[in-house]
């Protein structure tokens, strides 16, 4: 189906989102979108799928121009969408979250949705349990699932809003695959992200927004440079790698099993010092995020023990590890990480109380004023963080950060940010550990890993390697380890 | 979480359509009460001037009014450090009657000793406090170390304060030779909390309701306490994560709610029925939650629709005794008022995409 956007304008109250722009894209072909963060793009998707409604502007499906009133009549006429933030049940079951949308008619048939979801589990190489409660699966597994429920909902147009930042390097080439599929198979593909090299592999055409306006757009071959000027509206330059000077061993975890419903991590021996950054790799589900849960004193450990600067904090509950100086970011940023439904100000008094009982909500917004500045926020003190785009939202997770910090434990830090905020993030994060912090990070991410990390953990069904020095590493080694190569017994 | 999310509204909006949204929906519950009058065989318009002449028409009545209001915006606006915290705490009826309890046991011990009054009074509030912040403070334990969720244990824990009312009525508190549903024997008339001459209003309740509406809303609104409820409210995990003790808060907001509901279960004791009946809470309790609701949980909205409910409860009297129309149309009125302004957030959820929150919190 061939998809026209024409002229499309949305404003958020005095922000303006979207400003005159258009899209073309033809059938059977996968079409990029790339931008920085609070670009535009997901609002721009959401107007395409029925989520939001466009202040201006028309939408032409193979000509015709359409109206949405809901993302019901964005999926009737075929289009579904991918969502940055996996919005499905969280309490109920695969199988649930599968059949909610597709099934007609009021008595549910479990064995054929099982069927189907098994079925189209396996034509794309994801390994799903249909049993599994969906609140206990990471980020990438829940957008497999979404996926899923799109197709079987037999979509002809397919958005997918960054839908590879939390997933590893193998899932990633299937998906490309899958998508390559199911463009020849005529369906037409809406790809947003913000990395280069995902455009260069997969897409037939891009466009890049900036600031909400249409900044252009580019066939193959794709020039970088020309890229990121266009999203940016300048060129951008790396910071050169620094080695660090590892000190004391800030993180001590002797032979610790931790485990959960499906899987067993262990043993794992590990020390991490300060100024130190490991980084840790592997397939979603692979125990990485199971180990940093641990360590950040949300799960204990079955056997073992983890001392934090020498003290003991096995079995302790979670406050002890914040008074130790341990702090962890999640992934999930709104269910996990912020609060819906509260502004930037209330955040900030939450981790910082100013005075004593009383807030004083001139001098907090002041202060959530200055630590929005510090931390390149774009925002107001009464922003609901609801309503900052992904990149914001992270940013504001990492104003968030405690001092003082001693143990940083990061899931995907830079899931969904663009690069200058990625390289802004990094900078951050780098400056924590010449501060004397010891950080591990999980990233999908292999090439930023290689990049900016010091030692490189990688984690397979639930064993973990050797830390490896990162500078003698390469992306092949990483990713074959992470497929499940070259591992003893 | 997803079901807490559809319960506790946190859409926001503008705050002058929310207001016109609320009117609609009272202007739906006066339609459809009209209806039901209408079925009943009544005048309407005679009935709604009734009821108006019942609440506001001479001083008394009007003092009887502020009388039912004083209890009853108590128990909302300790129901509103729950809500914020977003625990359903059902069992504030429990609570109250706790505190009338323990009221009644203060006064009954002390009665014959030749403290000054005003002490029995004071200590006999205290206890009562600390009865309803125990009961509270149980609907916490259960809640947070054995997982129960709060509406059960409070419901359990009601259940169990109606049948301990009934024992104490029957058994060791009964009047001497008659054991009846009237309850205990009265107090001796000094130890009645002095009411205004000639009224059933005593000063000091509404010095302790105007008291509870000041402390709740500093609490909610200028505290890191308040900011804290909220945090937890609207997603525990989240707030848990970012450090806020969240079991403890979830319990101090119990002790909070059940301390004031105690407190109205020993005004009642002390101002209105001067004896433990089984009926001592007079369904202040539930009352309290429709308000809150209807109120969207916010403070000052609260203390307007109580007045509202306390105004129609006193009103409906006067049905009764000119039209000989059931007392209970006041009831209707409220849960139809209820029903209308949840319809109304509902639909307002839905026919606005835009606002449907995009992220889901989690249990
Ligand atoms: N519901 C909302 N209310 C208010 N402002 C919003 C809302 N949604 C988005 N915005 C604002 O609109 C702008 C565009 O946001 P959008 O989410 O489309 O960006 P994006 O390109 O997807 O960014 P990212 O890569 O970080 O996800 C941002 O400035 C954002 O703050
Ligand atoms: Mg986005």
């Amino acid at each position: 189906m061939r998809v026209e956007m024409r002229h499309i304008y949305k404003s958020f109250g005095p922000v303006r989102a979207l400003q005159d722009v258009s899209l073309t894209v033809e059938a059977g072909t996968i079409h990029g979108l790339l931008g920085e963060n609070g670009a535009g793009k997901t609002t721009l998707m959401k107007i395409l799928s029925g989520y939001l409604r466009p202040d201006r502007g028309e939408i032409l499906l193979n000509g015709e121009p359409v109206r949405f009133a809901s993302p019901a009549d964005g999926l009737r006429y075929g289009i579904g969408m991918l969502h940055q933030d996996p919005l499905d049940f969280p309490t109920m079951s695969v199988l649930d979250n599968f059949m909610m949308g597709c099934e007609n008619g009021f008595w549910l048939d479990r064995q054929r949705a099982r069927r189907a979801l098994q079925e189209l589990a396996r034509l794309f190489g994801f390994d799903l349990d249909p049993e599994a409660r969906v609140d206990r699966m990471t980020v990438g597994e829940r957008q497999q699932l979404e996926l899923l429920r799109l197709l079987r909902q037999g979509i002809r147009v397919l958005i997918l809003d960054e839908p590879t930042t939390g997933i590893s390097a193998p899932q990633r080439a299937q998906l490309f695959d899958t998508l390559r599929r199911l463009a020849r198979e005529g369906k037409t593909v809406i790809f947003v992200t913000h990395k280069l090299e995902e455009i260069e592999e997969l897409c037939h055409r891009v466009t890049v927004l900036r600031q909400g306006r249409l900044a252009g757009e580019a066939a193959p071959p794709y020039s970088p440079r020309r890229l990121i000027e266009m999203m940016f509206g300048r060129s951008l330059s790396k910071p050169e790698r620094r080695p660090a000077l590892p000190g004391e061993p800030v993180l001590q975890i002797q032979n610790l099993i931790a485990g959960d419903y499906r899987l067993r991590l262990g043993r794992v021996n590990l020390t991490v010092r300060s100024g130190e950054i490991i980084g840790l790799a592997g397939m979603e589900g692979s125990g990485q995020h199971l180990l940093m849960r641990v360590c950040a004193g949300l799960i204990r450990p079955w056997e073992g023990c983890i001392c934090v600067r020498g003290r003991d904090l096995t079995g302790k509950p979670y406050c002890a590890f914040l008074d130790a100086g341990v702090l962890f970011v999640p992934a999930n940023r709104l269910e996990e990480g912020l609060i819906s439904g509260l502004t930037l100000t209330e955040h900030f008094q939450l981790v910082y109380p100013t005075g004593g009982y009383l807030i004083n909500w001139e001098r907090a917004r002041a202060e959530a004023q200055r630590r929005i500045q510090e931390f390149n926020i774009r925002g107001e003190p009464e922003t609901m963080v609801e309503a900052l785009s992904g990149g914001n939202q992270q940013r504001a997770m990492l104003a968030l950060i405690r001092k003082p910090v001693h143990l940083l434990l990061l899931e995907h830090p830079t899931r969904g940010l663009d690069v200058e905020s990625s390289m802004w993030i990094w900078q951050q994060l780098k400056e924590q550990a010449q501060q004397g912090a010891a950080l591990m990070v999980i990233s999908s991410d292999l090439q930023e890993l290689l990049e900016y990390c010091d030692r490189i953990i990688v984690f397979f069904g639930g064993q973990v390697s050797e830390p490896m020095n990162a500078e003698e590493l390469t992306t092949d080694q990483l990713a074959q380890m992470i497929a499940g190569y070259g591992w003893r017994g | 979480m997803r079901c807490k999310e559809a319960l506790l509204p946190h859409i926001r909006s503008s705050r002058w359509i929310e207001f016109g949204i609320q009117s609609l929906s009272v202007l739906m519950a006066l339609l459809f009460t009209t209806l039901v009058l209408v079925m009943a065989g009544a005048p309407p318009l005679e009935a709604y001037r009734q009821m108006l002449e019942g609440a506001f028409g001479s001083l008394k009545r009007m003092t009887d009014v502020l009388a039912t209001w004083a209890p009853l915006i108590m128990v909302t606006s300790g129901l509103l450090l729950t809500f914020t915290a977003g625990l359903w705490n059902v069992g504030v009826e429990g609570q109250i009657m706790l505190g009338a309890i323990a009221a009644t046991g203060v006064i009954r011990a002390l009665q014959e000793t030749g403290l000054p009054p005003f002490v029995i009074l004071i200590l006999a509030m205290v206890a009562g406090m600390a009865g309803g912040a125990a009961w509270a403070g149980l609907v916490g334990l259960l809640k947070i170390y054995t997982g129960i969720h709060e509406i059960f244990g409070g419901l359990g824990l009601n259940f169990l304060a109606t049948t301990l009312i009934l024992w104490l009525i029957f058994g060791p508190w009964k009047r001497p030779g008659i054991a009846s549903m009237s309850g205990t024997e009265p107090f001796p008339e000094h130890l009645w909390l002095p009411v205004l001459p000639g009224l059933r209003l005593s000063p000091w309740t509404l010095i302790l309701a105007l008291s509870s509406i000041v402390v709740v809303y500093v609490l909610l609104m200028n505290t890191h306490f308040g900011l804290r409820l909220k945090a937890i409210g609207k997603n525990i995990r989240a707030a848990h994560r970012l450090g806020v003790p969240t079991s403890r808060y979830m319990f101090l907001a119990l002790l909070g709610c059940g301390a004031i509901a105690g407190l109205v279960g020993a005004l009642q004791v002390t101002a209105t029925y001067h004896r433990l009946i089984h009926a001592i809470s007079s369904g202040y309790g539930y009352m309290g939650l429709l308000v809150g609701m209807l109120a969207n949980y916010r403070v000052l909205w609260s203390v307007l629709v109580a007045f509202f409910f306390a105004a129609l409860n006193i009103g409906g009297i006067q049905l009764m005794v000119t039209l000989r129309l059931d007392s209970t149309l006041s009831g209707v009125m409220q849960g139809a008022l209820v029903l209308f302004v949840l319809l109304a957030q509902g639909s307002q959820a839905r026919w606005k995409p835009t606002l449907i929150p995009e992220s889901r919190d989690d249990a």
